[in-house]
């Protein structure tokens, strides 16, 4: 089946520096040999601990950090990050918003300047009463009226500044959204919504998710295939049901062990 | 919780508001809280962002910023720590009522040996001789499962994982004795399975008679640990209850929905959550009813006019802040 987006064997090697200024360099390997792949729509969550490699996975995507080896695939073409004209529109088709609410907005720009600015950055000069309908537009979709257009981030909650940056990201109508742990900082009752919301959008523009998170959980309520990485490794890869339901890999066993349950019968 | 402890409370609290000064005025970040703690248990505080879960902590330990205020009262083995001297606090601090932070790569100073800030406390306070404090810190690092622990004493901070640092933290916290331990957020800058390791760990603390209260807005942390729960809202707590109730028979709503909100792994795999509409309300934020009000699906008019004080419900101990507590359960039929 053709893949929108399909990273193929990538791996990232990371010099570390030795404690001394002769010592020898070593090495981390991020990602070994990493292959995953999402359909249009699809909504692929990516998990593992820290030092898993999923963060370093979502950058190679992204072309923020270049694999060392295997290449990464829009459409079944291999993408060239160096080609700048090539990578202009394929920003337009491919956003990202990532952990820190507030960090990934500019305090000096009202929401609806930063979503303007996406606008102009990706789609190119738009009459500006028809930039303005978007912007309004792009806000009413991720459920902030028309008055936070002319908020600061400092007057918005972490949950409403998250919905910005979701605006800021979807206002070109990607075809993939990455999303590099959205949703962590969050309070669970914002997190809740702001899961609702990334689902809602998925479904309505048929836009695909890479989603990496640490949770467990709010994977499986939000993607419909998993792939689990372990120090640089795919540990297992399939369908929610298949990770979920009935894990192959013992390292997927034992992450999901590891989530505390709180279930009625488990505090009893 | 209720007002007359049989036996002497290790901790008891009454009536505690704290209270801020900022150029936006006066912000009140806890107000009216009354609890009680009895050695060798558990009490979860739980809430959200804001909520005035952590100022609690900072209140009862004398270490709210320069423009706090506490006022009411905080009783620790039945001496009063609020208006306490600096003198006296340090008396507490440590060998009484130990503090285990949040972040353990910022909790523990950075250019001292792990040796050294396990070894401080006894030695500042003359509780033990140099070879005690370590022969005691090699002790607390098996305690804690951290493996050759005389080569851990050398190390520095940065040169352990996050989940080591967090368990060094953690032997840290216990080195002098105390009777009480404070932990906030102790689990969540970490993986999962570290944050089992952990809450293993506090259970362990906790069944070797120490109290522990612990701050946190996971509730997956409370199921594994906690005996009872306090849920704050908005500087107030608004329920109280034993874990076993809290979670099979939530009685306010905004318990009830933070329950609904959490993603789990053993539920039918719907892809929809259920979120609490609206945001956690700010400590600035002033509310002349119940402050869940405007996001409650069970608020009739009287929520936003008068504020519902903390009752006792049925004969379980739990009480709740609420004008239309849900009926016991309730909850559980909402779910199924």
């Amino acid at each position: 089946m053709n893949a929108l987006l399909r990273v193929e064997s990538a791996s990232v090697r990371y010099a570390l520096r030795g404690r001394g200024l002769f010592a020898p360099v070593r090495h981390l390997d991020a990602l070994r040999d990493v292959s995953i792949s999402i359909p249009e729509g699809g909504r692929l969550g990516v998990v593992g601990e820290s030092g898993s490699g999923k963060s370093t996975l979502a950058r190679v995507v992204l072309g923020l950090v270049r694999a060392d080896a295997g290449r990464v695939l829009w459409q079944e073409c291999a993408i060239d990050y160096d080609d700048a004209i090539a990578m202009r529109s394929l920003r337009r088709e491919m956003q990202v918003v990532f952990q820190d609410p507030f960090g990934s907005l500019d305090p000096r720009m009202t929401a609806g300047e930063a979503v303007g600015e996406a606008l102009q950055a990706l789609a190119g000069p738009v009459p500006s009463v028809a930039a303005q309908d978007r912007i309004i537009a792009a806000l009413a979709e991720v459920g902030l009226g028309a008055a936070f257009a002319n908020r600061y981030p400092h007057q918005l909650s972490g949950g409403q500044c998250q919905r910005v940056a979701i605006a800021r990201a979807t206002v070109s109508r990607p075809r993939l959204l990455v999303c590099d742990e959205a949703v962590s900082a969050l309070d669970v009752s914002v997190q809740a919504q702001i899961v609702n919301l990334l689902h809602e959008l998925s479904e309505r523009h048929g836009m695909s998710l890479l989603f990496i998170s640490h949770n467990l959980a709010v994977v499986r309520h939000l993607c419909d295939h998993v792939a689990v990485l372990q120090r640089g490794r795919v540990a297992e890869q399939g369908g929610r049901q298949a990770i979920f339901g009935a894990p192959q890999a013992q390292y997927t066993r034992d992450l999901l062990a590891a989530v505390p349950r709180i279930d009625r019968q488990a505090v009893e | 919780m209720t007002a007359t402890a049989r036996q002497e409370a290790l901790l008891e609290v009454r009536n505690l508001d704290v209270r801020f000064k900022t150029a936006q005025g006066e912000v009140q970040a806890v107000s009216g809280v009354s609890l009680d703690m009895q050695a060798g248990e558990c009490l979860a505080i739980v809430g959200e962002s804001g909520s005035g879960k952590s100022q609690l902590l900072m209140a009862c330990l004398g270490l709210l910023a320069a423009n706090g205020t506490a006022s009411g009262s905080v009783r620790f083995a039945g001496r009063e720590l609020l208006g306490s001297s600096e003198r006296d606090l340090n008396g507490v601090r440590g060998t009484g009522i130990a503090l285990l932070p949040q972040d353990p790569l910022s909790s523990l100073t950075p250019h001292l040996r792990i040796g050294t800030l396990l070894t401080e406390g006894l030695l500042d306070r003359g509780l033990a001789t140099r070879d005690e404090a370590r022969q005691r810190a090699m002790r607390a690092l098996e305690d804690v499962d951290i493996s050759d622990p005389a080569a851990r004493l050398r190390q520095y901070p940065h040169e352990l994982s996050g989940g080591m640092r967090q368990r060094v933290a953690l032997a840290t916290a216990l080195m002098c004795g105390p009777r009480l331990l404070f932990a906030d957020e102790p689990t969540t800058a970490l993986d999962v399975s570290v944050q089992a390791r952990v809450i293993e760990l506090l259970r362990g603390v906790r069944d070797r008679g120490l109290g522990v209260l612990i701050i946190t807005h996971d509730l997956g942390v409370v199921a594994g640990l906690a005996d009872r729960v306090a849920v704050m809202y908005a500087g107030r707590i608004v329920e109280t209850a034993t874990t076993a109730e809290l979670f099979r028979d939530p009685r306010h709503p905004y318990t009830a929905a933070l329950l609904a909100a959490v993603p789990r792994l053993d539920d039918s795999a719907q892809s929809r959550l259920q979120g609490i509409a609206g945001d956690p309300p700010q400590p600035a934020d002033r509310f002349s009813g119940c402050a869940f009000a405007p996001r409650c699906d069970y608020a009739v008019d009287a929520c936003s006019v008068q504020r519902p004080e903390l009752r006792s419900i049925a004969a379980g101990g739990g009480t709740v802040a609420c004008h239309r507590p849900l009926a016991a359960g309730a909850a559980a039929e909402a779910a199924t």
